[in-house]
């Protein structure tokens, strides 16, 4: 018999200290897988984010840096600029990046500095225990806004791709989902598309994963995912939002 | 002929394969691992026809897939 799955070597065995189910794991796992099948093992730097992917660093079996809150496409920048040979790429969540980091990835996206920057979009904060996110859906309910979100008061979510789509700089812009087995086989694709265009020096690559956070959502893995699914993906429409030839 | 590996030491229980599975022969169980959560188990080798959705849906890398 053929080993038709195994566990990437481009992933360390440090254990994912990630709660039950979420779906860090995976994106993790589909950009290491990514990186091993297109050869880049000793070719990449990643820059790992604050938030609950805080620790990527642990897990990735490359060379990693820690950027501080919301700046590790900034650092991103820096190190491709430094070493234009290598592929770098920003791992980045929702509170990191459309909060804190706008301004960082925005500019480097209007930039179009040459590297892939992978967004986990779950609408809340997931490390600090469940806050309103940029990108929490209207309605849905956090630990500030305890009624659900209001856009009156609170304002409406951030779609970030459809924002840096408007740009000039970006070659690759997807939102893909991590719900079920065919869209996350879907999204190693669109991670590939991102590092080849990064790799033919297109431009600035961003791919967005609608993610699932089951403990602050308080549902249970398999409902969170549904979610994403049926809810998210009403807002957060899936689909290539810039790709130059 | 395939088979599915399971590293329960490594395994949440979060259940994300027992849905992904589409012949349902993924189950978590009453066995609990060092770090007191119940591991999934492949109550039904035989009907495993290797497609890895198990796998490829693990956030923790438990499962290894042989086909």
């Amino acid at each position: 018999m053929a080993t038709v799955f195994k566990k990437t070597q481009m992933l360390t065995d440090t254990p994912f200290h990630y709660c039950p189910g979420c779906t860090h794991g995976i994106a993790h796992r589909l950009v290491a897988e990514a990186i091993e099948e297109m050869g880049f093992q000793n070719n990449v730097i990643g820059i790992a984010p604050v938030g609950c992917a805080v620790f990527a660093y642990n897990y990735f079996n490359c060379d990693m840096i820690e950027a501080a809150h919301g700046r590790a496409s900034a650092v991103a920048t820096g190190v491709k600029r430094v070493n234009p040979q290598n592929i770098v790429f920003a791992y980045q969540g929702d509170g990191d990046l459309a909060s804190i980091g706008m301004a960082e990835i925005v500019h480097a996206a209007a930039r179009g500095e040459k590297i892939t920057v992978i967004f986990i979009n779950n609408a809340i904060y997931g490390m600090t225990g469940g806050q309103m996110a940029p990108t929490t859906l209207e309605g849905q309910k956090s630990t500030t806004c305890v009624y659900g979100r209001d856009s009156l008061l609170n304002g409406n979510p951030i779609k970030v791709c459809e924002l840096l789509a408007t740009l000039d700089g970006p070659a690759y812009i997807e939102r893909v989902a991590l719900s079920d087995a065919s869209s996350v086989r879907k999204a190693k694709k669109a991670v590939k598309k991102a590092f080849e265009y990064q790799r033919q020096g297109k431009g600035f690559t961003l791919v967005e994963m609608l993610s699932s956070c089951p403990t602050n959502w308080k549902m249970t893995p398999d409902k969170a995912l549904e979610y994403v699914k049926n809810d998210m993906q009403k807002i957060f429409p899936l689909g290539v939002f810039k790709e130059v030839e | 002929m395939a088979a599915t590996k399971i590293k329960k030491e490594l395994c949440k229980g979060c259940g994300l394969c027992v849905t992904a599975c589409p012949k349902k022969i993924l189950r978590i169980s009453e066995e609990s691992n060092d770090n007191g959560y119940f591991v999934v188990e492949n109550f039904n080798p035989e009907e495993c026809i290797g497609c890895a959705n198990c796998a490829v849906m693990c956030p923790d890398c438990v499962i290894e897939v042989e086909r």
